[in-house]
């Protein structure tokens, strides 16, 4: 049998539906593997392994009845831990809701079973998708499988290593300010984050409900562009889902990208990059245009203001947001004199010290008199940083920045210093904030054989333009590199 | 902005509204993270911003509607069952008391 | 005493009669075993979203047409935070800063007096869930969610009314209106129709409101009465006795008769009010608000008037039939069908008759819940049985009985009146056989009536009627009584 670990999804797809391997087969296989490895890499809160049996043994039952198979059919699949998932839990990596199961599937993962993906755990993540290294999981971190001293990433940091380490063949992340990409970057695989709207967040646990996009995980672009395809489209149950029809992603694979205009943002790398993520974005540069884009010089004036309007805009929603879990109706409860001290001692127990950090900045942001020049004037700036971009695009068809101004750092290098944490999402906030979609796709190695990631971004709704030249770019890097503990 | 002052019966102020409790070492290093994240705000503040509308939502659009249909609600029990208390049908909570919201 | 003016804004919350909640598939139906009507979105369950009900933007606009608001074609949700175990989020979706509808009013009269009410916004909002206090073992609470998420729309009064009775007569109206239009049924025991009062004094003259105290839990006319007197008594009390008012939430409390405080406004919360993410801003187009405007029914007070030009009605008789839509309704049906029946009434002369009818014999067995009333008789049969007597078929007096029997056995007017042989005798000839009779056996009366004494012509119709077992017809025995008297010598 092919090792089912270094194949790609659409590869494994061919194989089970031609009958060449079974989806119970690549199950076991996956499952196998988990057991084996992710006692150090920890990418996984919970293995469904009866479930995921089972969704196989339906595949396979499907498959010989000669029912048409879906196209993630038999593909072993993570779910990050702050997606509903019926009968599983589901915790967001927080003390909060240990033991939490959600009575019902969360809109993406319903389509992942619908297109016959089996379901093989839910994975690690920073508490509640706060974080840029999963040190603040409430269950442990999770480890960068080319460097279990260092740090996967976050907050997606389960979902970018398990997806690198082949302990499924592609994830669902979420990402609301890098969360997906910043990760991906770290551990060498490709993350889209799509356009806001583009997939539905119900039953996505929300931090920041205007910035909350799920997206996929996956070894290579095609993959990526096949799970997008899976998950993208419109869902009454989400008022901000967009309505548009979801375009035919994977066929921008093998696409010409002669012409494309590529943007390159002034002065990009100048703000605390190290050295190997600049001399990679050069490469890059050279490279695309090797491949026949043009590029053009852009600017993005108001982007320095990125990390201060994320930082206000998105602690406010999660102080809302996270207002719920209060020990009355689900997860953890933690008894006190009275009701009031009740509420206090659960969300002082449960929650975690980035979660409370940002739970106060949120709240003091919201709170009176505050109210106009924090979270408004944030929305204002956010105003004119999606106009920067709007100006940008009359001038480019996509943007390149590095993903992260890193690669992946040591566990405790960051931890103490929240700004200087909070500045490895300095790339990827602004598209963020904008609602337009990116990618996260390889670009090389650093001198320490780290991984090191290019950051696409597009016009909304323009995903297909960073399929085509995420595709092209990976096809003629020939991106084949796997952690040194891969196989 | 009005240059805030994060002292500690801010925090604890905060901390209140948000229902969360803090041990006196969590407010003390809360009061001076809030202090450096707040500082490195500043920049905003010179931001002449009048006359720009803000962006609520990234992606402009109105919501859709849902029609008025009844759909199946939820089972009780399977409900209940993720509730730290419950009795008689309802979720238990400590004893509310009227007009406290 | 005199020197004080009250002033009293009122907020109503009204629930919509819409089938499902305000954000979620959930039914709103009332009475259902705790925690049976609920789902992961009115339940605040982490990853649940919101999706506005548009049957609920319906309702809340046409409303907010009848009163004269105007409705925003942009509105936006905002999200209310506070921590409270009713609250499945711990924020409340409702409208703050961009309301869907604003500046309406509302024209009362009192005593003669008119007062207009500016009605300052109507915006959507979700209901709480229900604490049930004492309900579970030891000190718990329970809370049932099944009216989590319920749509209601809030009403929210200028401080304009300047009485306890013009409160009163200000909610009758609105709630009638809310019910005409179909949007509330109107039910305050239910708490379909929930009230607080923010009540004032100032003294006459001032320019400057008072401090106010708002009053909460006042769920029946009688108790808004009750609650603003005492209040603004206990307000002069307090000021004339040279204290101060302290702003402040206090609730009827009707054993004690008292309004007694809630919590102080000084520890208010601070909401921390911002747009709900999860909504984006409420679309309205100016089609939609013009094709709601042009469908607005007939309002209670248009009727009336109606009533008094068209159908002769007095003011009380126009103030009973308007008072509840169905009965308006069915009223206006009996009067058609009447008048398709009897076509030699006038419109007045039906109006009044079927009116008379309506109100003294078939509206006492009628029995409302919300905004159905189960009536005792078809209007059909109202507007049949009418025709009746019209025709002289029966008498106003049989005219009852039958009712009782077709309100019994449910067969049309005419068939019970078929059954039971109660038809008039209106042939003529068989009266005047038995008058001529009647006469010649009393010819000392008859003298008597030439005399002059016609006095005696309710002697004679006796004595027919008496003669024909009650059957005859009393108008035509009158006039054939007076045709014989006058033709003999
Ligand atoms: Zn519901």
């Amino acid at each position: 049998m092919r090792d089912a670990a270094g194949m790609a999804v659409t590869e494994l797809a061919a194989a089970i539906a031609s009958g060449e391997l079974s989806a119970v087969e690549v199950t076991r296989a996956t499952l196998a593997r988990i057991a084996a490895r992710d006692g150090v890499t920890h990418a996984y809160l919970h293995v469904d392994s009866e479930g995921a049996l089972q969704a196989a043994a339906q595949v396979d039952r499907a498959r010989a009845q000669g029912e048409k198979l879906g196209v993630l059919a038999g593909v072993p699949i993570g779910i990050k831990d702050c997606m509903c998932t019926r009968g599983l839990p589901t915790t967001c990596a927080s003390k909060i809701l240990e033991g939490y199961v959600p009575p019902y599937d969360a809109h993406v993962v319903e389509r992942v079973r619908a297109a016959g993906g089996v379901i093989v755990g839910k994975l690690n993540m920073d508490e509640f998708a706060m974080g840029s290294s999963n040190e603040n999981s409430a269950y442990g971190t999770a480890r960068n499988p080319w460097d279990s001293a260092r740090t996967p990433g976050g907050s997606s940091g389960g979902a970018a290593a398990a997806t690198a380490e082949g302990l499924a063949g592609a994830t669902l992340g979420s990402d609301t300010g890098g969360s997906v990409r910043q990760p991906a970057s770290y551990c060498g695989v490709t993350a889209i984050k799509p356009t806001y709207g583009r997939v539905s967040r119900y039953g996505l646990i929300a931090f920041a409900s205007s910035l909350d996009q799920v997206g996929p995980i996956a070894r290579n672009v095609r993959d990526a562009a096949r799970m997008l395809g899976v998950i993208a489209g419109h869902d009454p149950r989400d008022a901000t889902s967009v309505t548009r029809p979801v375009d035919d992603y994977e066929a921008e694979c093998g696409k010409d990208v002669r012409g494309l205009r590529v943007g390159v943002v002034k002065g990009a790398t100048d703000r605390g990059c190290d050295p190997a993520v600049v001399e990679a974005f050069a490469r890059t540069q050279k490279q695309l245009t090797a491949l026949g884009c043009e590029l053009v010089e852009v600017e993005l004036p108001h982007q320095e203001h990125a990390l201060a309007v994320y930082y206000i805009i998105a602690p406010a929603e999660a102080s809302s947001n996270l207002a719920r879990f209060d020990g009355m109706r689900y997860g953890l409860r933690v008894n006190g004199d009275d009701l009031r001290d009740t509420y206090a001692r659960t969300r002082g127990a449960g929650f975690g010290p980035e979660v409370k950090r940002r739970i106060m900045l949120g709240t003091y942001a919201l709170s009176a008199g505050y109210y106009d020049a924090f979270y408004l004037k944030a929305q204002k700036v956010r105003t004119l940083i999606k106009r920067d971009f709007t100006q940008a695009f009359s001038r480019c068809d996509v943007l390149i920045t590095p993903t992260a101004p890193t690669a992946a750092f040591k566990f405790g290098e960051k931890s103490g210093d929240p700004m200087s944490m909070y500045m490895q999402d300095i790339f990827t906030l602004p598209p963020s904030l904008a609602g337009i979609p990116a990618v996260s796709v390889p670009c090389g190695l650093s001198p320490d054989g780290l991984p090191i990631g290019l950051q696409i971004c597009a016009p909304e709704l323009e995903e297909k333009r960073l399929v085509r030249i995420g595709h092209a770019f990976e096809t003629a890097i020939a991106w084949n590199h796997r952690p040194p503990r891969f196989s | 902005m009005a240059a805030p002052t994060i002292t500690i019966d801010v925090v604890r102020h905060v901390a209140k509204l948000a229902a969360l409790s803090l041990s006196p070492t969590e407010e003390e290093t809360m009061c001076r993270e809030l202090r450096a994240i707040l500082a490195s705000m500043a920049a905003l503040e010179a931001l002449d911003v009048s006359g720009v509308p803000p962006t609520f939502h990234a992606v402009a659009m109105h919501g859709g509607l849902r029609p008025d249909e009844v759909r199946d609600s939820f089972p009780r029990a399977e409900l209940l069952a993720a509730a730290p208390a419950h009795e008689a049908g309802g979720f238990a909570v400590p004893k509310v008391m009227d007009g406290e919201g | 005493m005199a020197e004080y003016e009250t002033v009293i804004g009122l907020e109503v919350h009204a629930q919509l009669t819409t089938k499902s909640k305000l954000f979620c598939g959930c039914s709103i139906e009332f009475g259902a075993p705790p925690n049976t009507h609920v789902c992961p979105v009115c339940l605040g369950l982490p990853g649940s979203l919101p999706v506005v009900n548009a049957g609920a933007v319906e309702r809340a606009m046409r409303a907010a047409l009848a009163l004269g608001c105007t409705v925003r074609e942009h509105s936006v949700f905002a999200r209310k935070n506070y921590f409270y175990p009713d609250l499945a989020k711990n924020y409340q979706i409702s409208q703050y800063e961009l309301p869907l509808n604003e500046n309406g009013r509302l024209v009362v009269e009192v005593e003669g007096t008119t007062r207009e009410v500016i009605i300052q916004r109507i915006h959507l909002e979700e209901d709480a869930a229900k604490n049930i206090h004492g309900a579970g073992s030891g000190e718990s609470t329970l809370v049932d969610y099944n009216r989590a998420g319920t749509a209601l729309m809030e009403i929210v009064s200028g401080p304009d009314l300047r009485s306890s009775s013009e409160a009163e007569e200000y909610l009758k109206r609105l709630r009638e209106i809310l019910m005409c239009l179909g949007v509330n049924d109107g039910n305050l025991e239910e708490g379909s129709f929930r009230c607080d009062a923010n009540v004032s004094i100032r003294p006459v003259g001032q320019k400057k409101l008072g401090t106010r105290c708002e009053l909460k839990n006042i769920n029946s006319f009688r108790f808004v009465r009750k609650a603003i007197d005492y209040e603004v008594a206990r307000q002069i009390t307090v000021v004339s006795g040279g204290g101060t008012i302290r702003q402040e939430t206090r609730t009827w409390n009707e054993t004690q008769g008292k309004t007694l405080p809630m919590r102080s406004k000084e520890e208010a919360m601070d909401y921390r009010y911002f747009p709900d993410p999860d909504l984006p801003a409420l679309a309205v187009t100016p089609e939609a608000i013009e094709a709601a405007r042009a469908a607005l029914p007939e309002l209670p007070e248009a009727k009336r008037a109606r009533y008094l030009a068209e159908l002769g009605l007095t003011a009380a008789d126009a103030s009973v039939l308007t008072g509840h839509p169905e009965i308006a309704r069915y009223f206006e049906a009996s009067v058609a069908a009447l008048l398709a029946r009897a076509n030699k009434l006038t419109r007045d002369a039906a109006g009044k008759r079927v009116a008379n009818f309506v109100q003294s014999e078939v509206l006492r067995y009628a029995k409302a819940d919300g905004l159905r009333v189960e009536l005792p008789v078809t209007s059909d049969h109202v507007a049949e049985l009418l025709a009746l007597v019209e025709s002289g078929e029966i008498s106003g007096k049989q005219a009852k009985s039958v009712l009782a029997d077709v309100m019994a056995s449910g067969k049309s007017p005419a068939k019970v009146v078929a059954e039971q042989g109660l038809s008039q005798v209106s042939d003529t000839a068989a009266i005047e056989a038995a008058a001529r009779e009647v006469l010649a056996a009393n010819a000392p009366n008859v003298a008597l009536y030439k005399a002059g004494k016609t006095n005696v012509m309710g002697f004679f119709v006796g004595q027919v009627m008496k003669a024909m077992k009650g059957a005859g017809n009393p108008r035509l025995v009158n006039e054939v009584l007076q045709k014989l008297l006058s033709e003999a010598p």
